[in-house]
């Protein structure tokens, strides 16, 4: 039932007028007086000795304020890495630094090797091509096997070999998961590729680096998705700037995807610059840059098995993984394919044991991080690729392959080491029949073929850990950062509210949905309460957005805000009202008396608060202004079954999505229309991955895929209509609104019921193809038709 | 970008003045040349745009039933006005997007020849003759492989004029990144034979299939070409298909040509 | 350096520019109207679609000297005189058409065109239309649903709210 506004509500986006209208404001829109322009001199080479960057004649050229190269920055440190994974034998990673431009050697084509400040950016880049680098070319490592190999050129000289980590989870588990596969009736297995993609938000990366010397204050203005952490990262651990003197706003952003999350060398730069040439600095990224230089997505390798018994119940499953981490490690990097990779391996199922190994590798390639589902995706795909391939090597409905093995007790605690709060995967199952009208499926099949194409059926479940905590646990993963959420939550005296969120939205519509939770505890209209997010001048802490937890997170420190507000406008309306402050009740805006029809509104309270003439001063200080902090006790689980409908041109290898169907169970849900939203966004990726996007290298580190004329991103026509369904809701237990977030599960669920759906086609035509790779283009289809 | 001086004439004789300039460069609607200026990849030191002459603009009937486009006509509006030669309107309808339509012109992807345009393989299949300053140029010794033509330094497409065929159709399998053609295929059925260009496939840039001309021209349908086959060897290979699976397209695309034709 | 003049929103503009100044650029250094976007520099996102003459351009490509004497509108005159969104910008709203709002200005001004040819495009007439328009958010299903609404035609049939 539609409402008229608070939780629950479709309530249209308020932030939509300034994007609509022309009005936002964008990092690339701020411009400093008197600002100059960096361009980055990056390296055309993968792996190469850097013998000397010679920059005599460059610095004379017109318009030059400075060149900068891997020297200056002898006295800054390293671009730290924020997570530590311990290897299975019990040893930290190896951890390679990580400069802001390159010294001794480079690792990767687009590393930045020399930085030239000139008056305009056109000035700048005609000064760079004057700069002299010499490179003494290296064999470049790019396979992840190959890598491995004794004999292997070594990205990092001074570590023993590429191996970033060899993980086994969980380790205790090994033996007794092997044995389980000894004793199998039935043993699936599969290798696979889940694909190197480039998470390509429309807004290029862009930081302008601006310093008061009056005040030794430095601003950073960037495209992030956590400004606290950039602060924390850069001021702590690379430029040594206290947090009282390094602001760092980021201000409209076009778009994360993952990839704004991480600490970049060009943001420490323009900081740094901009004090050592006291102007503002301002950097813009191309596209073009952007595939080469802003952390990549996935690029896994894994050879996944699973073990049944007679009577088709899984009894263990095994994975061994290798991951690419890049030349160096992006900020959460070494996390994803272990913590937020390995403990989503149970999936939907009750397996009862499982052991995954993850073989973490350096190459001559752009760091990967996480991108949309970070480790969800990769996990996800492999498990329901490797149970639609037990389905259909036994002979099964896939679907009660499924069925027949999906955990229906909660709490449920897996053998990776995570407990499910709620999840009913019957539910969303049953409303994805629901939905998709399966027993027509033949009738469409037979249309399809009657115009020669080919028609498939690909379903698969999904489930995702969202708002990774609490702070004690991860610390002992290795994460070198809390993972909480702050709110500040300061009343108006005439009653408006500001709500200070560390929380960031880029796309999210925090600034309606946020207002939305607000308005309803309080009863009053969402316009009067304002979302602040994005400077940490105005934000107390922030933990920043990824991994689907705003609203489980900052939503919840939110809430717990607000509810400090609430009781202490409870004591000022007892004393207001003259009654007990167990007897006061909030409704509608006002304050009143229980069993009474005295009341004083919500205005009247807070103006009491700031004009404390009649006010219990002696009990309680003026003023209406509260922060929370939160601290999750568990992740959240969403969950829900996908399914894809394509048809296959057999003579083309083309494939189109016919219809494409998702049951989700997202607990709570404050505004659908948003949600609803995400989830189109997250569908749209996931299919992109499955048919279109590839980021490539060649042999020589050359990236392939270099901007748009070869990295294809869906577009309008490579998508159909979505029917997207969300009202199976186990709400989570243990967070106050009940929520489990939704910005991820379409990029998770949806690659798999892709792939699934065209090997149906495929094997419709007698075609032996079980598998085919991501992005699967239509040359790899047809190829596998051969 | 390098920087460049700016200059529109209002006139074939002044264009052509204006481009006997050291580095001069035409730019007819940039939308090749503006993305390979900004990579720094041309340095011209003057670019002359053809846009100003409106001698170059627009569609029309030639005296002998061709339809002649002036060289500096856009994409949209051959689409829009060369309904008396359906299959180039539609072609042109179909040249990358909306946008790109609105700016692009036939005489900057004729003298561009991207070995993935689509209006090479329209050319080559009507038999068209590039009508420039200078000359007359017959489209078959006009296409002198990937990115080269039969112009001279500063020598500009003033014209080009299409023989309107009994039957046309062009096919595109668009590559999914760039959505230039993979292979595109342009087969027209004139009364002295057929024609098949297939643009997007060779290293040598659009070309004749000539065995599937011949059996085209005996028996107009698709099944002429069944056990009709090109070589992948000297086709392009790269991420998006081998030179094997363009050869296999090219197959398929000239048989839905002919069969839409 | 040579000087432009054209008209924008309505109103004379005009500046010193290089030959190889973008229109992009012009619009957002020279003139400040920064709600025109860049998202790429091959020409294929569209972000920065402008109306030239009334006809949608990518403003990426086109060189500001070439509009010289053009009368172009960007997404900054696009509302209605009172300040109110226009119709286009309405359904977009209405209809969650836009999450991060970068790639807006280019979907709205392409729609905007799209309209004034087309003006009940069909579904698969929009998606076609919005080739040279790439968003990372949406998967475009509210994007196409919005332009269709703002055509006049009931999108109640289409999935999901």
């Amino acid at each position: 039932m539609p409402k008229d506004g608070g939780i629950g509500a479709s309530s249209k986006r308020r932030e939509d007028v300034r994007f609509l209208t022309g009005v936002g404001n964008y990092t690339d829109d701020i411009n400093i007086h008197g600002q100059a322009h960096v361009f980055f001199l990056r390296s055309d080479i993968a792996h190469g000795t850097l013998n000397s960057v010679d920059t005599t004649a460059a610095s004379g050229m017109p318009g030059v304020v400075r060149i900068f190269t891997g020297d200056d920055f002898a006295g800054v440190g390293s671009i730290p890495c924020g997570w530590q994974i311990t290897d299975k034998h019990g040893e930290p990673m190896q951890e390679p630094a990580h400069p802001v431009l390159a010294t001794g050697k480079v690792r990767h084509v687009g590393e930045p090797i020399a930085a030239v400040v000139a008056e305009t950016l056109e000035q700048a880049r005609d000064a760079a091509e004057a700069i002299n680098v010499d490179i003494a070319e290296l064999p470049a490592v790019v396979d992840m096997k190959a890598a491995l190999a004794d004999g292997s050129a070594k990205v990092h000289d001074d570590l023993s070999n590429n191996l970033c980590y060899d993980w086994g989870f969980v380790e205790e588990n090994k033996a007794a998961t092997d044995a389980a596969f000894e004793a199998a009736a039935h043993v699936t297995s599969l290798e696979l590729v889940n694909n190197r993609l480039v998470a390509n938000p429309m807004e290029p990366r862009v930081a302008v680096g601006d310093y008061a010397r009056g005040t030794d204050e430095h601003t950073l203005y960037t495209t992030s998705q956590n400004p606290h952490v950039i602060r924390l990262l850069m001021g702590a651990f690379v430029l040594g700037i206290p947090e009282h003197k390094l602001r760092v706003v980021a201000p409209d952003v076009g778009g994360g995807f993952g990839t704004k999350i991480f600490h970049y060398q060009e943001e420490a730069f323009c900081t740094f610059a901009a004090k050592a040439c006291n102007r503002a600095v301002k950097w813009t990224s191309s596209r073009t840059e952007a595939f080469m230089s802003d952390a990549h997505g996935r690029d896994h390798v894994t050879k996944i098995e699973l073990a049944l018994d007679a009577d088709n119940n899984f009894t263990a499953l095994r994975t061994e993984t290798h991951a690419n981490m890049g030349a160096y490690l992006s900020t959460f990097a070494p996390s994803v394919p272990t913590w937020l990779h390995g403990t989503l391996m149970a999936g939907n199922y009750k397996t009862p044991l499982i052991y995954v190994n993850v073989k973490a590798v350096f190459t001559n390639t752009v760091p990967v991080d996480a991108y949309r589902g970070a480790g969800r995706p990769e996990a996800t795909f492999q498990l329901e690729r490797v149970v639609d391939k037990a389905a259909r090597e036994l002979g099964v409905d896939p679907i009660a392959l499924r069925r027949q093995n999906f955990i229906t007790e909660f709490p449920y605690a897996t053998p990776v080491a995570v407990e499910y709060d709620t999840g009913d995967y019957n539910a969303t199952m049953d409303k994805l029949e629901e939905m998709g009208d399966f027993a027509g499926f033949a009738a469409r099949r037979a249309e399809s073929e009657a115009k020669g194409k080919l028609r498939g059926l690909g379903v698969n479940c999904y489930i995702e850990a969202c708002g990774i905590a609490p702070s004690n646990l991860v610390g002992q993963l290795g994460a070198r950062a809390g993972l909480y959420e702050s709110a500040t939550v300061r009343v108006n005296a005439t009653g408006g509210l500001v709500v200070m969120t560390g929380s960031h939205s880029h796309g999210q519509g925090h600034e309606t949905s946020f207002a939305q939770v607000v308005a309803d505890m309080i009863g009053i209209d969402e316009s009067m309460i304002e979302i602040v997010h994005g400077d940490t001048s105005k934000v107390p802490m922030g933990m920043g957005t990824y991994g689907s937890r705003s609203i489980a997170v900052g939503g919840s420190a939110m809430v717990r805000a607000t509810e400090k507000i609430i009781n202490k406008a409870k004591k000022i309306a007892s004393h207001l009202l003259e009654a007990s402050e167990t007897d006061i009740e909030l409704k509608d805006g006002a304050f009143s008396v229980a069993g009474t029809d005295k009341s004083v509104a919500w205005g009247d309270v807070t103006l009491a608060a700031y004009v404390p003439h009649n006010y219990p001063l002696e009990d309680i200080e003026p003023g209406l202004e509260e922060t929370a902090f939160y601290d999750p006790s568990n992740f959240t689980y969403p969950s829900g079954a996908y399914a894809c409908e394509v048809e296959v041109d057999p003579d083309t290898g083309k494939v189109s999505i016919e219809r494409f169907i998702a049951a989700d169970d997202f607990g709570n849900i404050i505004n659908p229309m948003i949600v609803t939203g995400q989830v189109h966004g997250g569908l749209a990726q996931g299919i992109g991955q499955a048919l279109l996007e590839n980021c490539a290298y060649d042999e020589n580190g050359q990236l392939l895929s270099a901007s748009y004329m070869d990295y294809a991103m869906p577009r309008a026509d490579d998508l159909p209509m979505f029917d997207v369904d969300h009202s199976c809701q186990t709400p989570c237990t243990h967070n106050p609104l009940g929520v489990k977030g939704c910005g991820e599960a379409g990029a998770i669920g949806s690659p798999p019921a892709v792939v699934n759906a065209v090997v149906d086609a495929l094997q419709s035509a007698g075609k032996d193809v079980t598998h085919v790779d991501m992005p699967l283009s239509p040359d790899r289809v047809w190829a596998a038709m051969q | 970008m390098y920087n460049f001086d700016f200059e529109k004439p209002e006139s074939v004789a002044d264009a052509i003045a204006a481009l006997q300039g050291e580095e001069a460069q035409a730019l007819g609607g940039g939308q090749t040349l503006i993305p390979t200026l900004k990579q720094r990849l041309a340095s011209p030191s003057t670019l002359v745009s053809l846009k100003g002459i409106a001698e170059m603009q627009g569609v029309c009937m030639g005296d002998d039933g061709s339809v002649c486009i002036g060289g500096a006509t856009n994409h949209a509006t051959v689409a829009a006005e060369a309904g008396a030669y359906p299959a180039l309107a539609d072609t042109a309808a179909h040249i990358g997007d909306p946008a790109v339509r609105n700016r692009g012109t036939i005489g900057g992807s004729l003298a561009n020849n991207d070995p993935s345009a689509c209006y090479p393989a329209a050319a080559l299949g009507s038999g068209a003759t590039i009508v420039t300053n200078a000359r007359q140029i017959a489209a078959d010794d006009y296409f002198q492989g990937m990115f080269t033509t039969a112009l001279d330094e500063g020598e500009i497409i003033t014209e080009v004029r299409f023989p309107v065929p009994e039957k046309a159709n062009y096919q595109k399998f668009v590559q999914p990144a760039s959505r230039f053609a993979l292979v595109g295929v342009y087969v027209a059925k004139y009364a002295d034979g057929v024609r098949v260009a297939i643009t997007g496939a060779s290293n040598d840039g659009v070309f004749r299939w000539a065995e599937a001309e011949a059996a085209l021209s005996a028996n107009f349908s698709a099944s002429a070409l069944d056990g009709l086959s090109l070589s992948g060897d000297d086709m392009i290979s790269d991420l998006h298909g081998t030179g094997e699976y363009r050869a296999h397209l090219c197959a398929v695309m000239t048989k839905r040509a002919v069969a839409a034709a | 350096m040579t000087q432009v003049s054209m008209t924008v929103n309505g109103k004379a503009a005009s500046g010193q520019v290089e030959g190889r100044t973008l229109l992009s650029s012009f619009l957002r250094d020279e003139l400040k109207l920064t709600g025109t976007h860049v998202g790429c520099d091959t020409s294929q996102c569209g972000a920065c679609v402008v109306h030239v003459d009334g006809i949608a351009v990518k403003s990426c490509t086109m060189l500001a000297a070439e509009a010289d004497g053009a009368d172009v509108s960007t997404i900054e005159g696009q509302a209605n005189a009172d300040g109110s969104l226009n119709v286009i910008q309405q359904a977009f709203q209405d209809h969650h058409g836009l999450q991060c709002g970068f790639c807006t200005p280019g979907m709205v001004m392409s729609a905007a065109a799209l309209l004034k040819d087309n003006p009940k495009p069909s579904e698969q007439e929009v998606r076609d239309y919005l080739e040279g328009n790439i968003c990372r958010c949406t998967g475009y299903h509210n994007i196409v649903k919005a332009i269709m609404a703002a055509s006049g035609q009931d999108v109640g049939a289409i999935a999901a709210e």
